[in-house]
Order: C-alpha cells, then structure tokens, then sequence
C-alpha cells in the first residue's frame, strides 16, 4: 500500500515561490494517485483568501490551480481554524472547500500520516 | 533503515549542513540513503559556481564528493532549479544560456523523483522548511 503524506503549505500566497512550489508536489503526488492531504497553516491560510489580484503584481492566479487539486486526487484539504482567526479570514469566504480543525485535530491530522512534508 | 532525504535551503543555510552531516552519520551507521532530493533553494547546494572562502566550509563541494564517494542518487528539481538559474548543459542549450553550472553527480529531474523516493524509504527526513 502507498505511504500517505500530508504537505503543510505555510507560506503566504505572494510572498516567494514557495506556495506555488509546495502544490507542485501536492499536484506531482496526485497524478501518479498516491494519498496525499494538504494543510493550510499560519500564514498559508492566505492562499485560501478571497478577491486576491495577482495580476496587480504580475503573477499567475495561483487560486485557480488550487482548485485544480481536487481534480488531481487531492480532496484532503485543511485549514488550521486558529490560523485563519490569527488572520482575520471567515470559513466560508474560503476559495477551497478545506476542512477547518482546531488545534487538537491538528495534531490528530499529522499523526494520521505516514509522512510529512513543510513548505 | 532506508532513508530519503528532501532539502529545501541553500548552501549557506544551516540546514544544509545538518541534512549533510545527517547523510553522512546515517551512512556512517549502517544506513541506506535511497535518494537525496534537492528543492527550492536547496537546488543552490548542486551548483558547480559556488565559491566559498578558504576558510569556511564548501558545501556544495562537500555534497558532490560525498555523493560521488557513496554513489548516491542525487536529484535536483528541474522545475525549481531552472527558475533559479542551475543549468546543465544540456538545459543551457535548450534555452539558449551561455553556460551550464550543475553537472555530475547531480541529475535534474521532476518531483515524481521526491515521491518515488519517498514511497521507496522506510523514513523522509526533511531539511529547511520554514
């Protein structure tokens, strides 16, 4: 049976490659259909933030491949819910449907998995 | 135990020292290292065109001469080393750059390497995330 992974992507949206960098693998893992789960944590919660503009800093919408992560297998999405109360985000102003845990299903979460991977 | 190890900072970080010193222990003890994967700005530790002064510590010398000395499979996103300015020869060419500056040991290839890697080794150590 194949190892699971989660990737906890915890890099703001605009602030480096390293957001679009950790879907990469997210998205490399889902096409050769290997479980994989990612987690939304501190400041990686802004990449589920609504009506962003990155074309106002001339970057590709990383919004819309996000969503593509379902299409690849990647249904296992979360956010940590401190972290988007942290940032001032709603849950259902959300761009992805992820699952908001609390802190203690966090570590519940991390532990379910063989691996994981922080970008 | 069979070990795959994914770096994501640059030479200069103080995690690519430990992910070498950690290669270095695992293979000392016993240990299989199935892949050394290279990501982000960890692409920095295959460049040939570091220079380190004298007196301080070449790690990316370091990596090349261990990965030649152990024979390790060592693997260098495309994807991330390509925005980055690390090149072979063969990419220099394809984009028409005035040179390359990875080369052997190190192979470029996509993140299916990280999985399979990571899929293959009983542990994924992981070294320079944030």
């Amino acid at each position: 049976m194949s190892k699971s992974l989660l990737i906890i992507n915890r890099q703001s949206p605009w602030s480096g490659p390293s957001a679009r960098e950790a879907l990469d693998i997210a998205l490399a893992g889902g096409a050769f259909d290997l479980p994989l789960g990612m987690l939304f944590l501190d400041d990686g919660v802004f990449q589920l933030a609504p009506a962003q503009q990155p074309s106002a800093l001339q970057q590709k919408d990383l919004g819309a491949n996000l969503q593509a992560l379902p299409l690849f297998g990647v249904e296992s999405l979360y956010a940590s819910a401190r972290s988007l109360q942290e940032r001032g985000l709603e849950q259902q102003t959300l761009t992805l449907a992820a699952e908001v845990l609390e802190d203690a299903a966090l570590i519940a979460l991390i532990d379910r998995y063989d691996q994981v991977i922080t970008l | 135990m069979k070990f795959a190890i994914a770096l994501f900072a640059p030479p200069h970080a103080p995690s690519s020292r430990r992910a070498l010193r950690f290669v270095q222990a695992a293979l000392a003890g016993g240990h299989q290292i199935v892949r050394l994967f290279f990501y982000q700005d960890a692409v920095h530790n295959a460049s040939s065109n570091v220079v380190s002064a004298q007196d301080e510590l070449d790690i990316p010398a370091e990596w090349r001469e261990l990965v030649r000395q152990q024979q390790l499979d060592g693997v260098v996103c495309i994807a991330a080393a390509l925005r980055r300015g690390i090149l072979n020869e063969q990419e220099a060419q394809r984009y028409q750059r005035s040179a390359g500056n990875l080369d052997a040991p190190w192979d470029l290839s996509g993140l299916g390497q990280l999985h399979e890697a990571a899929q293959t080794a009983d542990r994924l150590i992981c070294f320079g995330g944030p």
